[in-house]
């Protein structure tokens, strides 16, 4: 059994949410630069160009990078023979959220109720947390601030087998041009297929953890995420939504096994401030 | 941005009409903020027959819930949000004399329909674009329910302020227009 201080993942957990907020990540910036060069449109070069600068200028000044720093969702890989000591685990993920949104100068976004009272819980917590048990003595925390501009355009469906290939593709597109200029363009799509309902939506998240320079393993997806990528980039949305060829940066995909009744389908959706950050303790 | 319009709050409709879809602007003056939470409280003392707390004569509304800002900034970053989630409160301002909106995203018929009526403009801020925006914020005050916390109706002092006409005061859309431009298959 190894031990790892409850305090030490609160001070992770603190660091990453700081520190994804400001920087833009190496793949992103990547992305934005072959974007601008390729982009057709003047206004969507110029939305580019500010995205751009902007990206420059939280990075200098150390300030977010979008004023929606998110509702904080931790991803976290749990070795099994770790035992944390000295505290609660949860309670030093939103001790480390708390200390990221106070001292970080980050927006608290989040309502106590979502229905009754939406009373700001003034420190940005609860986080959403998903924790997986895994072998080994580490545990492995990825951050992923989501603004909901972007999270409020994403959609599950429950497709039948026979619907197949088309209709993922058919789906995902359809969810992309319904959220129009709403998620601020250009995007990143994540999409999870298979497992149940929730395990689809589950998969669409944490597809949205992958750097964008990487493509899925099995030749099939990858193919499947190049062939969504060409469909949603040739709907002419474009940056901002103000028309051009440069609307989704990315299309990454995760599947499981599922049901011989079932094709669950989840869409879940980044805005340009494509965040996530990870540590291994 | 040469080719940028600078326009000055207040703004009247015969101004507004000179802009049209596609304009680059930059705004200098005093303009408001307001979201979800601040326009249903604006809405209901209109409903009520009260005043509001903000004259929004010729006034421009930007749809932003800021960041804190740090030690030393007049503003923390505050780019626009998804002003559809405003629509169904838009039209009584447009009646008590507001002039022009700002945020990301579409509009609903309705009020493309108002804002023809009322003469007024909808801008586009480039969501995302928090931390270069805030640079345009000279100076930030706090002018009504201020409980809301980033929510409340602040006063922004902004000096060329970049944005672009989405939509003008005849109703042209650059999310209509643009986007076929460069639709392929
Ligand atoms: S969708 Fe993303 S870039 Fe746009 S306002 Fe929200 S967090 Fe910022």
């Amino acid at each position: 059994m190894r031990e790892i201080k409850a305090e030490l993942i609160k001070e992770i957990v603190k660091d990453l949410f700081i520190k994804t907020n400001y920087f833009a990540g190496k793949d992103l910036l990547g992305k934005f630069k072959e974007a601008v060069e390729r982009e057709e449109s003047p206004i969507g070069k110029s939305v580019l160009d500010q995205i751009i600068r902007n990206a420059q200028i939280a990075a200098e000044e150390k300030i977010a990078i979008c004023q929606d720093t998110g509702m904080a969702v931790l991803f976290v890989e749990l070795g099994q023979d770790v035992r944390i000591v000295g505290g609660d685990f949860n309670e030093a993920v939103n001790s480390g959220i708390r200390e990221a949104y106070e001292e970080g100068y980050l927006r608290r976004s989040v309502v106590n109720d979502p229905l009754f009272d939406r009373k700001n819980t003034g420190d940005n917590t609860p986080a959403v947390i998903h924790i997986e048990i895994v072998k080994g003595d580490r545990i492995k925390l990825i951050a992923v601030p989501k603004g909901f501009g972007s999270e409020n355009m994403s959609a599950v469906k429950m497709f039948t087998p026979a619907e197949g290939v088309k209709g993922v593709k058919d789906f995902v597109v359809e969810t992309v041009l319904k959220a129009g200029p709403n998620p601020c363009p250009p995007i990143v799509v994540g999409v999870g297929i298979g497992g149940t309902m929730e395990k689809a939506a589950l998969l669409a998240k944490k597809a949205l953890t992958r750097p964008l320079d990487r493509r899925h393993p099995d030749e099939r997806y990858a193919k499947l995420e190049s062939e969504i990528l060409d469909l949603i980039n040739s709907s002419g949305i474009g940056p901002a939504g103000l028309g051009g060829r440069t609307t989704a940066l990315a299309v990454n995909i995760e599947y499981f096994p599922t049901h011989i009744a079932g094709l669950p389908v989840a869409v879940n959706i980044s805005c340009h401030a494509y965040r996530h950050a990870e540590a291994t303790i | 941005m040469d080719d940028a319009i600078r326009i000055n709050t207040p703004v009247t409709s015969e101004e507004l009409k000179m802009l049209k879809a596609g304009d680059r602007v930059l705004i200098s003056g005093v303009i408001y903020t307001g979201r979800d939470a601040a326009h249903k409280r604006l809405v209901e003392l209109i409903q009520k027959g009260r005043g509001l707390p903000v004259d929004l004569n010729g006034q421009i509304i930007y749809y932003v819930g800021p960041a804190p800002a740090k030690p030393g900034y007049a503003a923390g970053p505050a780019g626009p949000t998804t002003s559809g989630r405003m629509d169904s409160y838009t039209i009584p301002l447009l009646e008590k004399g507001l002039k022009g909106m700002i945020g990301k995203g579409t509009r609903s018929r309705e009020v493309i329909e108002a804002m023809k009526k009322y003469g007024a403009v909808y801008f586009g801020a480039v969501g995302g674009a928090a931390a270069l925006i805030a640079r345009s914020i000279k100076k930030v005050e706090v002018v009504a329910f201020e409980d809301l916390g980033t929510e409340a109706i602040h006063r922004f002092y902004v000096e060329n302020f970049p944005a672009i006409v989405i939509i003008d005061s005849e109703g042209n859309n650059l999310y209509e227009t643009e986007p076929p431009k460069y639709r392929r298959g």
